[in-house]
């Protein structure tokens, strides 16, 4: 195993997602003689983990049974110690298309925070890209530096712990994109630009209020950025019973019909930036009234160059 | 020769020296030999640039393109950096873009509100002979901006943001710059949802992007992949694996379609390991019938037979003629060089086709059975690599009804692999759902739709422009697990239907009339 490659079965030292059921799952480290605890009783490591293949249903001791799944960054991403807010997957896969990420990229990043995005990144460069990640917060980015030792990625990535906005990234020159979740991009663009390639690259920085933007917006201009494009991303989730159900109507009734407004439910992540933006969107006026209910699960702002 | 490409990399790297003039040309050419570098090279493949409207064309000297109503040669762009913004002069050549210094306008003399700006419609002073006469003689259209801003008599009293605001637009419309990108799956797909939704299924960028982040696409994977999205899906995924790892593409009718795939401008290594197989077969391989003993030829009119009668294909099939000629390459060339506005139009690409064939007929009868060969060859590998039954995941974006592409397609892919399903529309994949829970040997199934929001972000006039929400499409996405023979399909079913209240079923049906 390994967050890079898949592999077969369950090892010793691996890190594997238990998962219990709809929308409830966490993480694990495979160890010979360690045990854990489910709702459904207990998972011995030695007997019903190791050597099994991935994606197996294992029974646990109250005869319950939960399944076993190869981690990816997606996994993680819902699963992980949270040490900070965290990027989900649905603004990662816009971050990682925008900033046009492949194999062989090299991108800069900062903060590191919980990891969420920092391992999406290394998935996407591996296995000839790299990692430069900056977190000021010295706890946080020993934690990281271990997480990525555990998953098996650590010659992808360099952790670096100072700070963005006054030491940059550490790199100059080198990089094919940067991003920046941190609470004044402003003061960091500078940065980024050095540490892009001279022939150019892309950055993206991810903020919650509307003002953060548009002091980034003014900075980016300010370096000689251009293209600049902000954008926000919606997900919404169809409840899976919900859907299941109303399908099943349809054919003992045999009609088609349209799908009514109230079965649609938002999405499963509860957010606590939300309220921010519902006065944000509030004050923007026309288009407010009808976006307020749709912007539930807002992410904040990304901006692209 | 490797020494020499070293040198040109070195050398642009310290680039920026003195008598940069002279040497650029040179270097240019040092560059072209390096291989695809990050400038403009002749028969690449490039994207243009204007505003927000993107074409994709190939690189090629002395060849007239048309882009947003102006017309142009290339031949000036060759060597360049990707992301040069380029003027058109007169006799369509391109020149790159100097900086300019915005005109700091000497007095910012501006209004504050537009109470006594009357729509008389006399505003300018310019008519529209005298605009074209501008436009005839030659004069850049920065000086016709200019013209217009001196003889509009409302100028000066516009507030300061309508002044902007009024210069932006005539900007647009008088300066013609364009800008030479470099492909990516961001460029393209963003071209091709605004320019040809309907070739992607209406398959949105953004879409597109959880896609490949559900996908789990990375160096490495072996991927199945079937869609019929102008080969832009396989591009994108072929752009996250970088070469490493293998892709098998399904491919409905005569052979899989990809003129997007090919103006992303891969190199040759990047197709080595990708594999195609026809969906028509698929049946036959998973029922253990499958045979390669066939004869090309018996092979290609079985294909056809089975097709018809598969109940999948709701179009004619290419015929298989058409679609065996074309070289992967080639066919974007051919495609791009089409002059016309329908840069990726199949049809056009045909009929150059069929001019080609009558004049070399004989070879192409020799040249058609080596392909033929090649082809079965391919397609026993292809096969080969399907029994395996390990795939790292699925990904499915096509016209067709997702369910049983789904319920056959898993059967190739390994236990604890995520699979994703785009379709236009949420009701089939609805079905699809409940299709999988009844099969099993999936988990974290999720229907989903992202909605995308782009902001105008400016001092004091920052607001959202516009939603797009509807048109991107819906994806449904899970994770795959060893299936469980001895569990009766029917009592999974059976457990689904218990999960839900029987008050509640009541409530929907009374509010269905």
């Amino acid at each position: 195993m390994s967050f890079i490659e898949y592999g077969d079965t369950i090892k010793d030292g691996d890190t594997a997602i238990v998962f219990l059921g709809h929308e409830s799952m966490f993480p694990v480290k495979v160890q010979h003689g360690t045990v854990t605890q489910t709702k459904y009783g207990v998972i011995r490591h030695s007997m019903d983990l190791i050597g099994k293949k991935y994606g197996s249903k294992v029974t646990c001791s109250k005869g319950g049974w939960v399944f076993i799944l190869h981690p990816t960054p997606e996994l993680w991403t819902m699963n992980l110690p949270h040490r900070t807010q965290i990027l989900y997957s649905t603004d990662i896969s816009i971050i990682t298309m925008m900033l046009e990420l492949k194999p062989g990229s090299i991108v800069c990043e900062s903060g590191t925070g919980s990891g969420s995005l920092s391992h999406a990144l290394i998935r996407t460069v591996a296995p000839t890209g790299h990692l430069y990640t900056v977190e000021f917060h010295q706890q946080r980015a020993e934690k990281a530096r271990e997480e990525f030792r555990e998953h098996g990625v650590e010659h992808l990535v360099t952790v670096t712990n100072q700070d963005v906005c006054k030491n940059g990234f550490g790199v100059s020159n080198i990089a094919d994109a940067v991003f920046l979740d941190i609470p004044s991009p402003w003061e960091a663009i500078g940065h980024a630009k050095a540490a892009l390639k001279a022939e150019g690259g892309r950055i993206c920085s991810f903020s919650p209020c509307i003002e953060q933007v548009q002091r980034t917006c003014l900075a980016m201009e300010e370096y000689g950025f251009t293209e600049i494009n902000t954008l926000e991303i919606l997900l919404r989730v169809y409840n899976e019973c919900e859907s299941a159900y109303l399908l099943r109507f349809r054919y003992e009734s045999c009609k088609v019909m349209r799908l009514p407004a109230w079965l649609i439910t938002e999405s499963v992540f509860p957010w606590s930036r939300v309220q921010l933006h519902r006065g944000l969107l509030a004050a923007l006026g026309s288009t407010a009234s009808y976006s307020v209910l749709a912007c539930a699960n807002h992410f904040g702002y990304t901006e692209v160059k | 020769m490797r020494s020499r490409a070293a040198e040109g990399a070195r050398r642009s790297a310290s680039g920026a020296g003195s008598g940069r003039e002279e040497e650029e040309e040179e270097e240019a050419a040092v560059m072209m030999a390096a291989g695809p570098g990050p400038r403009i090279c002749e028969g690449e493949c490039a994207v243009l640039k204007r505003g927000d409207v993107f074409k994709a064309v190939a690189v090629l000297r002395r060849r007239k393109i048309i882009f947003e109503k102006q017309w142009f040669y290339l031949d000036n762009a060759i060597g360049h950096i990707y992301g040069t913004t380029f003027e058109v002069t007169s006799g369509g050549n391109l020149q790159p873009r100097r900086e300019v210094e915005e005109t700091t306008t000497e007095t910012k003399e501006a209004g504050t509100d537009n109470r006594n700006i009357v729509d008389d419609g006399k505003s300018q002073k310019l008519t529209h002979d005298d605009i074209k006469a501008l436009k005839d003689k030659g004069i850049k259209g920065q000086e016709i901006v200019q013209q217009l801003i001196e003889n509009s008599t409302t100028f000066r009293d516009k507030t300061e943001f309508a002044q902007d605001k009024y210069i932006k637009k005539k900007k647009k419309k008088y300066e013609a710059v364009i800008t030479i990108v470099k492909p990516s799956t961001r460029i393209l797909s963003t071209m091709y949802y605004a320019r040809e939704p309907g070739k992607i299924n209406h398959l949105r960028y953004d879409t597109l992007a959880q896609m490949l982040t559900l996908g789990n696409i990375r160096a490495g994977n072996k991927m199945i992949v079937m869609e019929t999205c102008a080969g832009l899906v396989l591009g994108a995924v072929m752009e996250r694996m970088g070469g490493y790892g293998s892709i098998i593409q399904m491919y409905p009718g005569g052979g899989p379609v990809r003129a997007a795939t090919s103006c992303f401008g891969f190199p040759k290594l990047f197709f080595n390991n990708l594999h195609e197989f026809p969906l028509s077969k698929v049946d036959s391989l998973l029922s253990g019938t499958f045979s390669t003993e066939m004869l090309p030829s018996e092979f290609e009119d079985n294909a056809l037979v089975e097709e018809e009668s598969n109940g999948l294909i709701d179009e004619k099939p290419t015929s298989i003629r058409e679609t065996e000629e074309e070289s992967i390459t080639a066919t974007a060339m051919e495609v791009n060089q089409t002059e016309e506005q329908e840069t990726m139009d199949i049809n056009a690409e045909d009929v150059e086709f069929k001019d080609n064939k009558e004049k070399d007929n004989k070879e192409n009868v020799r040249e058609k059975q080596r392909k033929q060969w090649e082809r079965r060859k391919k397609l026993i590998e292809a096969a080969a690599l399907l029994r395996e039954k390990n795939a790292d995941g699925l990904i499915v974006a096509s016209k067709f009804h997702p369910t049983p592409l789904l319920l056959s397609l898993l059967e190739f892919v390994a236990p604890s692999r995520p699979f994703v399903v785009y379709c236009q529309y949420k009701e089939p994949l609805l079905e699809c759902y409940t299709k999988l829970r009844e099969r099993g040997g999936v988990i974290n199934l999720k229907l989903s739709e992202t909605w995308l929001r782009n902001y105008q972000v400016l001092p004091d006039r920052s607001h959202p422009k516009l939603t797009m929400s509807g048109g991107g499409g819906y994806l449904l996405s899970g994770i795959t697990v060893v299936l469980d023979k001895g569990k009766s399909d029917f009592s999974n079913l059976e457990a689904l239907k218990m999960e839900e209240p029987s008050s509640k079923r009541c409530k929907v049906q009374d509010l269905q009339c």
